[in-house]
């Protein structure tokens, strides 16, 4: 389904307060909104890398490939990351250039060290790239805390990371997750409106009662 | 959409200038604006409206489209006085047209009675400044009825027993229920609780001009498309312009409260967006601009005869800044929620907002709340602009890889949180100043934030935690975890920065919102606090604001204003 169009058929079923001139002026900044990487990822041949050398973007999408792996449902490869990551590199993340420029030749280095036979992460087995992130990769597990200021330092990896899941799972109309398939993984239903019942606890809700005398007495 | 506004000049006095058009500026502008007086608005960020707005977590959470900027506005952070601030983000606010309540959960309830005299109720808390208000909550309920038929709550009157008494049911019925609030409902119930559906600014049905709520899901943080949630921007500054008096001119960043040899506020000093400088006269001034700009105004405008910083002689601009307690506890269910659909919390319980100190061995209250408030990035990962290790998922999940994906997939939709709100102390210690070093992008001093949590917060929300576990244990959940209970040094809620008070010397502003020194010149906003209530502080600053434009109105009309 084209989203633009869920997207218009929605404002059109929702807005019934607001004019049609609203909407005319809505609707092209809903187009803008739809950008570079899905245009990129739904031609035939990718369009080609404005950040990116084509080498770099194969190395790229082969590490961000470990980091969201394809396996019964799409991976980062099949959600486009490596068009939202060159496109945010040129946008909004243009400061982590240096992080990219200098980390990806720290990971080939990387590579070679830890498997002197294998040229470039991209030609190592999934094996041997998962052992090269995780002797990079110095947090390896989720450990929740309160909210806190985002560090400004982020390493190479951490960077790659974060755009990843970013270009994974970010609304396929803001310009990532081809197709929306970042959602479909995760179980988010690709509408932009919903109607109750949402989910298995509240399809049999009967209605708000005030609790029964008894319950009430403790 | 936007009626023609007037267009006043700079060199023309008009009546008010109100800086900051959030959820008090807003209410302020349409009050005074409809009470016939010419109103010019200073908003330091952009006019922004529903087409503008968007589901791109990269532009809202990343980039700050709604919100304060930290490249722009840097802050410094230190837990004490003696020590020197470290340059850090410390807080978020909206920075647009209708403020934080444009990005806000819209958790509406009211502040119950005790709030206003727990001080007379329980005694003094040697070493803070716990007081009562000088005003009570038979003096604001009319307001906070205004508040909810004239900006739009939904809600459901009765429906909790330990709400205050209100002269008028809601203006419409609650929001659906979620899964989260299902299971949240059945579990307190089990335990002898009463969960009741959540008073929210959000609308349950439309209004003109308005949307009803979408269930889209981008809510808490997000801008709404349909104007359903019940912003400042969507409801009565649209009013305020249709007025025909009231002027709101975005961009506009006040940094100077001017004064003349008589001790008066003459207007407003702002940069427009091209930095050029302006001086708006007005025949008094109010300031909206939230806990934190709003002190930092008055010390910025520091001169001769106010050496210490405009409405200073009792030297607590800025002080007894208090963020509301807050803990919470996260649950993994066997079947999908979708709490992903929807607004952010369909139940609330108020069973412990008034918890006896003998018996828990602490000061404080609170309410729980079943809220689902990811989006799918920060579920994953965290969120902006906060540290990334908070997100949705249990410890322990590897944040990469085959596990890392099975883990989003299997529990986005199963997962639900319970948020934990509750009181927070007022220590003089505690502030929002100007920090000695450390510049903004216009070259003037950054905020500086002081904090450390008093012990009895921190115990409140490790209590208060523990009963939101004990609700995920009598609900079933397959997996049940929380996050550390640690001392602040983020804020979201911005209050008590310039108290309300009778006495001069112990407060700011008397209960008129009126500086106690300088007799034209009024502060309404989450700095006129007293106590911090149990979290969910914007109702209460909605209802304050409409107080006090009733108050500056008969003031006005007295000539009390005039010079």
């Amino acid at each position: 389904m084209d989203n633009a169009l869920s997207r218009r058929r929605f404002l059109s079923h929702s807005l019934t307060g607001l004019s049609s001139a609203w909407l005319a002026t809505h609707w092209p900044a809903v187009v803008a909104a739809a950008d570079h990487a899905r245009r990129s990822a739904q031609s035939a041949t990718p369009s080609k890398f404005e950040f990116f050398s084509p080498e770099q973007a194969t190395e790229i999408d082969a590490i961000s490939s470990r980091i969201i792996p394809t396996d019964d449902m799409p991976g980062a490869r099949e959600a486009g990351v490596v068009y939202f990551i060159d496109r945010a590199l040129t946008t909004f993340a243009i400061e982590d250039r240096k992080i990219y420029k200098a980390g990806l030749p720290e990971l080939q280095a990387k590579v070679r060290e830890l498997f002197p036979a294998v040229e470039k992460f991209s030609s190592a087995t999934p094996e041997q790239q998962d052992e090269v992130l995780l002797s990079l990769d110095q947090h390896t597990f989720a450990s929740p805390r309160p909210f806190r200021p985002r560090p400004d330092a982020q390493t190479f990896f951490e960077t790659l990371r974060q755009h990843t899941i970013a270009g994974f799972l970010i609304d396929p109309d803001a310009g990532g997750n081809r197709d929306g398939v970042g959602w479909k993984v995760i179980g988010r239903e690709r509408e932009h409106m919903f109607q109750p019942p949402f989910g298995y606890y509240d399809k049999d809700y009967p209605g708000w009662q005030p609790p029964a005398k008894d319950a009430d007495k403790k | 959409m936007r009626p023609d506004q007037p267009k006043y000049k700079t060199s023309e006095e008009v009546d008010f200038v109100i800086i900051g058009s959030g959820a008090a500026g807003g209410i302020l502008a349409k009050e005074l604006s409809t009470n016939g007086f010419r109103v010019v608005v200073l908003e330091q960020g952009p006019y922004l409206s529903e087409s503008d707005f968007t589901h791109d977590e990269i532009k809202v959470l990343h980039e700050d489209l709604l919100t304060n900027h930290p490249k722009l506005q840097p802050n410094t952070f230190r837990k004490t006085p003696n020590e020197k601030a470290k340059h850090q983000r410390a807080l978020v606010y909206g920075r647009c047209v209708g403020g934080t309540s444009v990005h806000f959960t819209a958790n509406f309830w009211r502040f119950h009675e005790i709030d206003f005299i727990e001080r007379s109720k329980i005694g003094a808390i040697p070493g803070t400044g716990f007081a009562d208000w000088p005003i009570t909550y038979a003096d604001l309920e009319p307001y906070y009825t205004k508040v909810e038929w004239e900006v739009g709550i939904s809600g459901l009157a009765g429906a909790s027993p330990f709400d205050p008494p209100r002269s008028k049911p809601y203006p419409m019925p609650p929001l659906p229920v979620k899964s989260s609030g299902v299971i949240f409902e059945r579990a307190a119930r089990k335990l002898g609780w009463h969960p009741f559906p959540t008073p929210m600014a959000i609308l349950s049905q439309p209004r003109p001009g308005r949307g009803a709520c979408a269930n889209c899901g981008f809510c808490l943080a997000f801008g709404c498309e349909v104007g359903a949630k019940s912003s400042s921007l969507a409801s009565v500054i649209r009013v305020a312009e249709r007025t025909g008096r009231c002027e709101i001119r975005p961009n506009s960043y006040v940094h100077r409260i001017e004064t003349d040899a008589t001790g008066r506020a003459i207007g407003a000093v702002y940069f427009d967006e091209q930095r050029n400088t302006h001086l708006q006269k007005a025949k008094a001034v109010v300031v909206c601009a939230n806990g934190a700009e709003t002190p930092r105004l008055l010390l910025l405008s520091a001169n001769k005869q106010f050496p210490d910083g405009l409405a200073n002689s009792s030297g607590l601009v800025g002080k007894y800044l208090m963020l509301n307690s807050y803990a919470t506890a996260i649950g993994l269910f066997e079947h999908p929620l979708n709490d992903y659909k929807g607004f952010t919390a369909s139940r609330v319980l108020h069973d412990f907002y008034e918890l006896d100190p003998h018996k828990v061995g602490f000061y404080g209250g609170g309410g729980l709340d079943a809220r689902f408030d990811f989006t799918p990035i920060t579920f994953a990962m965290g969120g902006y602009p906060v540290d990334g290790a908070t997100g949705g998922l249990p410890p322990g999940t590897p944040r990469w890889g085959k596990a890392f994906k099975d883990a989003i997939r299997y529990n986005f939709a199963r997962t639900m949180r319970i948020g934990c709100h509750g009181t927070s102390l007022p220590l003089e210690a505690n502030s929002f100043s100007l920090d000695p070093e450390l510049k903004d992008a216009w070259g003037l001093p950054a905020l500086r934030m002081t904090y450390k949590n008093h012990p009895d917060d921190l115990k409140l929300a490790t209590w208060q935690k523990d009963r939101a576990l004990e609700l995920l244990d009598a609900a079933g959940a397959q997996k049940k975890w929380h996050d550390p209970i640690e001392e602040d040094n983020f804020a979201f809620h911005l209050l008590g920065t310039c108290r309300m008070g009778d006495d001069p010397k112990t407060s700011v502003i008397n209960p008129d919102h009126r500086a106690h020194d300088v007799k034209n010149l009024f502060l309404c906003d989450g700095s006129s606090l007293v106590t911090s209530g149990r979290g969910q502080p914007t109702m209460t600053i909605e209802a304050l604001a409409f107080r006090a434009a009733d108050r500056i109105t008969a003031l006005a009309k007295r000539g009390e204003l005039s010079a």
